[in-house]
């Protein structure tokens, strides 16, 4: 059982009202409301996973609770990130977080960590911390989450979500297995869309983040079992939960130290990424290019609900996947026949992904800068920043 | 004998959409061998130019993971079995 001190806690009278329902409950009671008082939490992350957790961990009595997040909320993230709300569009997310967590929870001490979590800061940010909770949205803030916590023995709380699925477990709790054992590497950069490319229900990571939440609130207590060794799927679709066993991997490399993990995760720096990168056209080249009534294909590689919200006049529809699995690449050729090839998507990275394809099939084209939300800052004020 | 292979949400897309299929094989390696050679794109998904199952992708045989299996891919399967593919996902924060 986690190493909790109670000796120092003591509950009000308004708390005692306020944890009733915990007090009466026998795996609860006083002395459980007291570890929970005790226990600090810190939590990557405010966005769908965090939201949810961060307000049942502060209505729960948590005593400390750390938010690490360097984001500003948008209102693109209010269809899932709950904590927010449409008053705080344009503020910092920890600020935004905690002034709902002490709205809920006025006993509850929040510390505000307004910073990208990156291997020089890991460390000293989990130390004080008793559970660590991974809410965050990508490969390298993963690995580095997991890898803190094995070098520090801390619990990582695990829980991640892809469109209607999620995952959910506890790593590194009580000698168990760790992310490195359930995944020994991320995949490359670009084989699997993130969720701001692929969509995620808004409701999937409220369940997936409560589950997380629960789990915290037991290792806290001490009671029950927890997802230690085992990996739960849940599909918001077929609402399904299936469990599979997860164990220690004798061939994971032992944790001693942080590193790059930008670069483990392939993701290139700034400078390598320049250099290769296809030709470019501004959204003003294209305009004139319209105005003047040039000879080009725009061609949009979003898929086709997002060409449903906007589009840019005159522009052909053919996704990515499309061009990825072959008979895209044969509908761009058929439509060029000599004349200019311009692709875009929303903000330019999978517009530069079908590129690269198409420069291997021998068609050359240019790649619309920022894609069609700099269109729409540029010239259709009706294009939503979706 | 066919046994019933669940497709993730993100590798649908190359297999028609659905989301189990029915496969023949007599091991884990030969069923997945078959779903590749009935659904080619999946191929860079899963496996390496080796042929080794990839690092973020886990096979399940029922609920255990194929590289703590004793044979791991060469696994045979003689009864009913359920064969999960669960790729490594990182959704959840600000995106």
């Amino acid at each position: 059982m986690l190493n909790v001190d109670t000796s120092q806690v003591s509950l009000s009278r308004e708390e005692m009202e306020r944890f009733s329902r915990h007090l009466i409950l026998p795996e609860v009671g006083l002395e459980g409301q007291k570890r929970l008082k005790a226990g600090k939490v810190l939590c990557i992350g405010t966005g769908g996973l965090g939201s949810p957790l961060l307000l049942y961990l502060a209505a729960a009595g948590v005593g400390r609770i750390g938010i690490v997040d360097f984001d500003v909320v948008d209102t693109s993230n209010l269809q899932r990130q709950i904590i927010h709300s449409t008053s705080g569009v344009g503020k910092p997310k920890v600020e935004s977080a905690k002034h709902r967590l002490l709205e809920i929870n006025p006993y509850c001490q929040v510390d505000v960590y307004n910073v990208a979590l990156k291997a020089n800061n890991a460390l000293d940010l989990f130390r004080d911390y008793d559970v660590i909770v991974d809410g965050t949205d990508n490969f390298p803030t993963r690995y580095l989450v997991n890898d803190a916590c094995v070098i520090l023995g801390k619990p990582n709380v695990y829980g991640s979500i892809f469109r209607f699925e999620g995952q959910a477990t506890v790593f590194n709790y009580q000698d168990g297995p760790h992310y490195r054992d359930l995944y020994p590497e991320p995949p490359p950069p670009g084989l699997v869309p993130s969720c701001a490319e692929g969509g995620v229900l808004g409701i999937l990571p409220g369940i997936i983040g409560v589950i997380q939440a629960t789990e915290t609130v037991k290792i806290l207590l001490g009671v029950g079992t927890t997802l230690s060794g085992r990996l739960l799927l849940y599909d918001a679709l077929k609402m399904s939960f299936r469990e599979l066993k997860l164990r220690k991997n004798p061939a994971t490399p032992p944790v001693t130290e942080l590193i790059d993990y930008e670069q483990f995760c392939g993701i290139p720096t700034v400078s390598e990424t320049k250099p290769a990168a296809v030709e470019t056209i501004t959204v003003h080249d294209l305009k004139a290019r319209m105005d003047a009534g040039k000879d080009f294909v725009l061609v949009d590689v979003r898929n086709p609900n997002e060409y449903d919200i906007c589009r840019i006049p005159g522009s052909v529809l053919i996704p990515l996947p499309d061009i990825e699995q072959g008979p895209g690449i044969e509908k761009v050729r058929a439509l060029l026949n000599g004349a200019e090839l311009i692709v875009h998507c929303k903000s330019g990275m999978r517009s530069a992904r079908a590129l690269g394809i198409l420069a291997q099939a021998g068609i050359v084209g240019k790649n619309l800068e920022g894609g069609i939300l700099a269109w729409g800052d540029a010239y259709d004020p009706s294009v939503p920043k979706y | 004998m066919a046994v019933t292979v669940l497709i993730p949400t993100p590798l649908r897309p190359y297999t028609d959409n659905l989301e189990a299929v029915e496969v023949e094989g007599e091991t884990v390696a030969a069923i997945l061998q078959n779903l590749i050679t009935r659904y080619g794109d999946l191929k860079r998904h899963l496996l390496t130019e080796g042929g080794q199952i990839r690092n973020f992708v886990n096979i399940y045989v029922n609920d255990e993971d194929v590289r703590h299996l004793e044979q791991g891919q060469h696994t045979p399967i003689t009864g009913p079995a359920v064969i999960s593919i669960v790729p490594s996902i990182a959704g959840g924060g600000h995106a």
